[in-house]
């Protein structure tokens, strides 16, 4: 569906939208204040970046008080990455839950 | 889209599972069972059934394409711009059974997904594989 990739590198072309995504993913959740002191430019700006990341499914936000914790999601890229090593770990895991099942079946 | 052989790729997980073919056909065939471990599911073990496996993240449109009890089961999987087949091969072993999933296909967009390099793709996806390669 290139609906989904469309969406992906829409939000992704930006390079400060990129930053921010790819520094979730290396340095794990963050909080928007966080992610300012180091990304340049405003805190709105950014803001407005994880409200696109958001919405393409690449970030997820957590709220913990005030603050909102916000980290990527690796897997929102998986219709760019080839669907072979996608498709390996997918059987691979259903492979695992398999042999749980059968481990649960009478007989 | 040109489409060549040479496009078709395929995944294939095999392992020997200590339960006889009997037990794991089943699993693979009755859609309360296909739920526990893959997803939900109206399949129907009759070849041209045409099924829908579906998910949180979106669903996987199949149709039976060959059914021999406790040796071969085989369906379409098409998903996300990914037209593939999933063949199952049960073969009985001392020990239980040699499980085998090979699916092949190839993704219609997948050219597309790559030609990225002008907007600086290569380089996102040198990166991402430094990111993927460090996750997990």
């Amino acid at each position: 569906m290139s609906d989904i990739h469309d969406t992906l590198f829409r939000t992704l072309a930006d390079p400060s939208r990129r930053a921010i995504f790819e520094r979730l993913c290396r340095e794990g959740e963050q909080t928007v204040g966080a992610l300012t002191a180091q990304a340049g430019i405003s805190q709105p700006a950014v803001s407005k970046h994880l409200g696109v990341l958001k919405k393409a499914g690449l970030v997820r936000d957590r709220h913990a008080g005030r603050q909102t914790h916000y980290s990527g999601q690796l897997g929102a890229l998986a219709p760019l990455i080839d669907w072979t090593s996608q498709m390996a770990g997918f059987w691979q895991n259903r492979f695992d839950q398999l042999e749980d099942l059968l481990k649960r079946m009478d007989q | 889209m040109n489409t060549t052989d040479s496009e078709v790729r395929s995944v294939v997980v095999e392992r020997e599972i200590p339960f006889p073919p009997e037990k794991i056909w089943r699993a693979l065939t009755q859609p309360h069972l296909i739920e526990e471990w893959l997803m939900k599911s109206d399949f129907s073990p009759t070849v041209d059934h045409r099924f829908r496996f579906t998910a949180g993240w979106g669903s996987v449109d199949c149709r039976v394409v060959e059914v021999e009890p406790n040796k071969t089961l085989s369906y379409t999987w098409d998903a996300m711009g990914l037209e593939s087949v999933v063949v199952w091969t049960l073969s009985a072993t001392s020990k239980g059974t040699r499980l085998r999933m090979e699916q092949s296909g190839f993704r219609a967009d997948q050219e597309h997904a790559y030609q990225g390099a002008k907007f600086g793709w290569q380089k996102f996806f040198a990166n991402l594989e430094q990111v993927l390669a460090r996750a997990d």
